[in-house]
């Protein structure tokens, strides 16, 4: 770039640059405390029981043997429940425990929990309950909630959700089309620090506090409140430190079981899962069967789009509805489509709860409309880049639910910039065992190693969705030229606490940000999840701290008779535009106090009309990948060789920050491409350990090659988009359709597995 | 820490960075994992798999890179115990420690102490890797975050800089 002005380089720690994360010096010296390090004084062990049946009734519950352990404190089940029976975060359907008369609905539904002196003496008495279960014939197959043939599991029926969308002309037809049934399995968040909280009770049972690795303190306080029977105010929630989220902790687990035993006993309480109990203790992500059908002229231009989705909600609600409407409102991609006839199902079954993860619905459609659009370009002759630069969407298309697309919308850009990143070099003639498929102690042959290049495009909704107004609230304090921001959004690894301070240090002309305990003494900022907090809690910081310098610079002008409208903030000093004032931000907030809390809204939403219309969704975001694989095609092993991407950020407020949403994301959706899926037989998880739940290492780790398109998103208080779920979409099909195009394999289903390839 | 009621009270001292620690009345079964973290106050290493298949709770036990919820704690009763704790000296960072900072290589900070248990143990014993030699020796860490590019680099930056040395 040729210019003659000089730009300051942004302030250190400001917006824009590599700012330091203010829990990173604890994180690498081992200090930081998780909510699995809580301790207290004479603080007990909870564990909890959990049903070994898809579908029982219990008959009886006999606690008699484990009260005669030495050092249980506790036994409770849901008769010590004083508050709702049930909670859920859509639709209040999960019981705390299952009761006697009553059914568990799937393998490790909650139907009990202790309080002893020691792990071990927790795991003695769980193990000395005895539960008597009638076995009923569980509800499998999700296809029997919509044909009517299964019987009802739950008072609320077996249907969480049914949508459909029906756009422009449903009859019309193309000259090209193509379909498939595509099928994603069930993946897990598969966070490192597990579900852990400590709960200390208030003298005489009137409160409880709790410490707790969560992703959204406020929305957990009203569901544990309830069912605690106590006022929200008497439940106090402060976050533990969160070992990463992915979705895996918006709902309900420990939480009402950890309050309860620390108010039975009357004692400080703490439960930790292990990592097997993790897998039966949390929701994930959906598997879902999906039909889907292109129409397009002879040159691939789309002309309709049909689908039918069916999702498997397991027992419970949790966010299914809302995962199936993200689903189906995707369905069309980042491309420019106006017919549209789609139907959605959200069921619940026997299996595991499923519910939010990173892209939750968006990845499942993703992978649908993705492999479509290699079988369109391949049906008309032309290139799989061309094909989705030719239907690439704009700002101010319309989509097939009516909504007009007013987010920044570089689809062809990312699509662009993304094929201008070089492609890697061919394999060496004597690689190192360890690029080769497989890996080391493998037998991957150089020979039967086939390259395969794929490419997948996504569009992603940004925030909630469907008329919720999901706000963020923070407060902003000047003390004697101290300024503390508090808010109570959920840090769960993506570094938020770094942008807040950013933020102030840019707002306000200071260095040094401290930030106060996130807990529920502020006001609500909604879920760390939806890519939303650097939207709604950076424009609620925004908010705080523009009050709060508006009111510091009026009182400095009246203090010196300047016009405040002429006072600014540059750099870390108060000036006088045009004029000869200037001060230190902290000498002239020196003496003062300043007090400010924003909220931030964004624009409101619709729900959807029964045939799918309406301005369901905020914002978007989108993202283009292109993988390349080496496939031995006599092993069905894949190694993804490297991973380009170009995607849509609006504006990069952290660019180390934004390359590890970009390089962690990536690692996700090549687990869901090639390796990651919980194995579900007769209701049972049959993989419930990192034994057998397969999770990428560092070897399988992709080179990445990232470019982020920037341009201004004018909706976002900060400009930018939230980064943290495209990276994880469109990975996935594109590895899956590079997989394909090495082995000209059909491949409708990921994980893709060994068998897939060479059986 | 409680003592508890009906399973048993072991006796024994562990050598921890350095410093020798008295574990009592404690159940003969605890992990060297829960011994550090629940009874002598050292949570640096983490649980996240209790199999050995993650690496979050790696420490060193006379001089090998171990899974510390793999080993029975009254087993290592006369070894000398390294965790991610005893690294650095007089409280400053590393330059493991300060080049995970440097380079993005922490999020939500779960693999943390046992990556860097495990790297300087890495640079130890190849105090010159290349980058196959980093992903193979680090392999045993699962790190669910970062996808680990921002830990290659971190690590790439440290036997540079020792190597200049």
């Amino acid at each position: 770039m040729n210019t003659t002005s000089t730009i300051a380089p942004p302030r250190p720690g400001t917006l824009g640059t590599d700012a330091s994360r203010p829990d990173g010096v604890a994180k690498v010296q081992g200090g930081f405390a998780f909510s699995s390090d809580m301790w207290a004084e004479n603080m007990l062990w909870g564990a909890t029981l959990r049903s070994p049946h898809p579908y029982a009734r219990i008959v009886s519950i006999d606690t008699t043997a484990a009260w005669k352990i030495a050092g249980v404190e506790a036994i409770i089940t849901a008769e010590d429940v004083p508050g709702q029976a049930t909670y859920g975060l859509i639709m209040q359907d999960q019981p705390v425990f299952a009761r006697v008369g009553d059914t568990v609905r799937y393998t490790g539904e909650p139907v009990a929990a202790v309080a002893a002196d020691h792990p071990e003496t927790c795991k003695r008495a769980l193990a000395a309950i005895r539960v008597e279960y009638e076995v009923l014939q569980p509800v499998l197959d999700p296809e029997h909630c919509i044909d009517g043939t299964a019987p009802r599991i739950h008072p609320e029926g077996n249907v969480l959700r049914h949508q459909r969308i029906i756009s422009g002309d449903a009859d019309i037809t193309g000259d090209v089309v193509v379909e498939g049934v595509y099928e994603v399995g069930m993946q897990d968040q598969a966070f490192l620090g597990l579900e852990a909280a400590l709960a200390l009770p208030d003298p005489g049972g009137t409160g409880v506090e709790l410490y707790i690795a969560t992703q959204w303190l406020h929305e957990d306080r009203k569901q544990i409140a309830a069912c605690l029977g106590l006022p929200e105010e008497k439940v106090r929630l402060v976050l533990g430190g969160v070992g990463g989220a992915f979705g895996a902790r918006e709902d309900i687990s420990l939480q009402v079981h950890t309050c309860l035993l620390a108010l039975r006993t009357s004692r400080p309480v703490r439960i930790a899962y292990g990592r097997e109990e993790s897998f039966y203790g949390h929701v994930h992500r959906h598997p879902a069967k999906i039909w889907m059908r292109h129409h397009a002229d002879r040159t691939g231009r789309l002309v309709k789009v049909e689908s039918r989705m069916v999702f498997d909600g397991g027992a419970y609600c949790s966010t299914s509805p809302a995962v199936l409407i993200n689903a189906i409102t995707h369905t069309q991609g980042p491309y420019k489509c106006d017919n549209a006839v789609v139907e959605g199902w959200a069921l619940r079954t026997n299996n595991p709860p499923c519910g939010a993860m990173r892209g939750f619905g968006v990845v499942q459609a993703c992978f649908a409309h993705e492999s479509q659009m290699d079988k369109l370009a391949s049906a008309c002759g032309v290139d799989p880049v061309q094909v989705r630069l030719l239907n690439a969407m704009q700002t101010g298309d319309r989509l097939i639910t009516g909504q007009i697309v007013d987010s920044v919308a570089p689809v062809a850009e990312c699509i662009r910039e993304t094929a201008a990143i070089p492609l890697p070099p061919d394999m060496e003639s004597d690689p190192n065992v360890l690029d080769l498929p497989g890996g080391s102690g493998r037998t991957a042959d150089r020979h039967h190693i086939k390259r395969g290049i794929g490419w997948g495009v996504s569009i992603k909704n940004l925030m909630y969705s469907e008329g919720f107004d999901d706000y963020s609230t923070a407060r902003c304090r000047i003390d004697d030229g101290v300024v503390t921001l508090k808010f109570a959004t959920a840090e769960v690894g993506q570094g938020f606490v770094m942008l807040a301070q950013q933020i102030a240090r840019t707002v306000l002309g200071v260095d040094e940000v401290l930030l106060d305990t996130i807990d529920t003494q502020v006001g609500s900022a909604g879920s760390s999840s939806a890519s939303r907090q650097t939207w709604m809690s950076g424009g609620a910081v925004d908010a705080a701290c523009r009050a709060v310098r508006d009111e510091l610079l009026g009182i400095v002008a009246s203090e010196n008779g300047l016009d405040p409208a002429r006072l600014t903030i540059d750099g870390t000093d108060i000036v006088e535009v045009g004029g000869s004032f200037r001060r230190a931000v902290v000498e002239a907030a020196r003496g003062k106090r300043l007090d400010e809390t924003r909220e931030y809204h964004h624009q409101p939403t619709e729900d959807l009309d029964e045939n799918g219309q309406g301005n369901c969704h905020v914002a978007f975001a989108f993202v283009a990948h292109r993988a390349v694989v080496d496939v031995d095609t006599e092993l069905g092993l894949v190694k993804v060789v490297q991973v380009a991407t170009a995607q849509d950020v609006g504006r990069v407020l952290n660019p180390k920050s934004c390359v590890g949403q970009v390089e962690g994301g990536i690692a996700q959706g090549l687990g869901l491409a090639v390796m990651e899926e919980i194995i579900v037989k007769d209701g049972r998880v049959r993989n419930p350990s990192f034994t057998d739940y397969l999770l990428p290492t560092f070897l399988d780790a992709p080179q990445v090659d990232v470019v982020f398109v920037e341009e201004f998103e004018p909706k976002s208080p900060l400009g930018a988009k939230g980064v943290g779920e495209p990276p994880c979409i469109s990975v996935t099909p594109a590895i899956a359709n590079a997989i394909r195009q090495a082995t000209g394999r059909d491949l409708p289903r990921v994980p893709v597995r060994p068998s897939d390839i060479c059986l | 820490m409680s003592t508890p009621s009906g399973i048993g009270s072991e006796n024994y001292s562990l050598t921890v960075n350095g410093r020798t620690h008295d574990v009592k009345d404690s159940w003969i079964g605890e992990s060297l994992l829960y011994v550090l973290r629940e009874r002598l106050g050292l949570p640096g290493a983490k649980g996240a798999c209790e199999q050995g298949e993650c690496g979050s709770c790696t420490v060193i036990v006379d001089g090998s890179a171990v899974c510390s919820c793999l080993v029975l704690a009254a087993s290592v009763v006369d070894t000398s115990i390294v965790t991610v704790e005893g690294l650095g000296e007089g409280g400053q960072l590393s330059d493991v420690q300060q080049a995970f900072l440097d380079c993005g290589g922490v999020q939500c900070g779960f693999c943390t102490p046992g990556f860097i248990v495990a790297v300087h143990h890495l640079l130890e014993s190849v105090p010159d890797p290349d980058d196959h030699q980093i992903r193979e020796a680090l392999s045993g860490n699962i790190c669910r975050c970062t996808g680990y590019g921002r830990i290659l680099e971190a690590v790439q930056q440290v036997a540079v800089a020792r190597r200049s040395k």
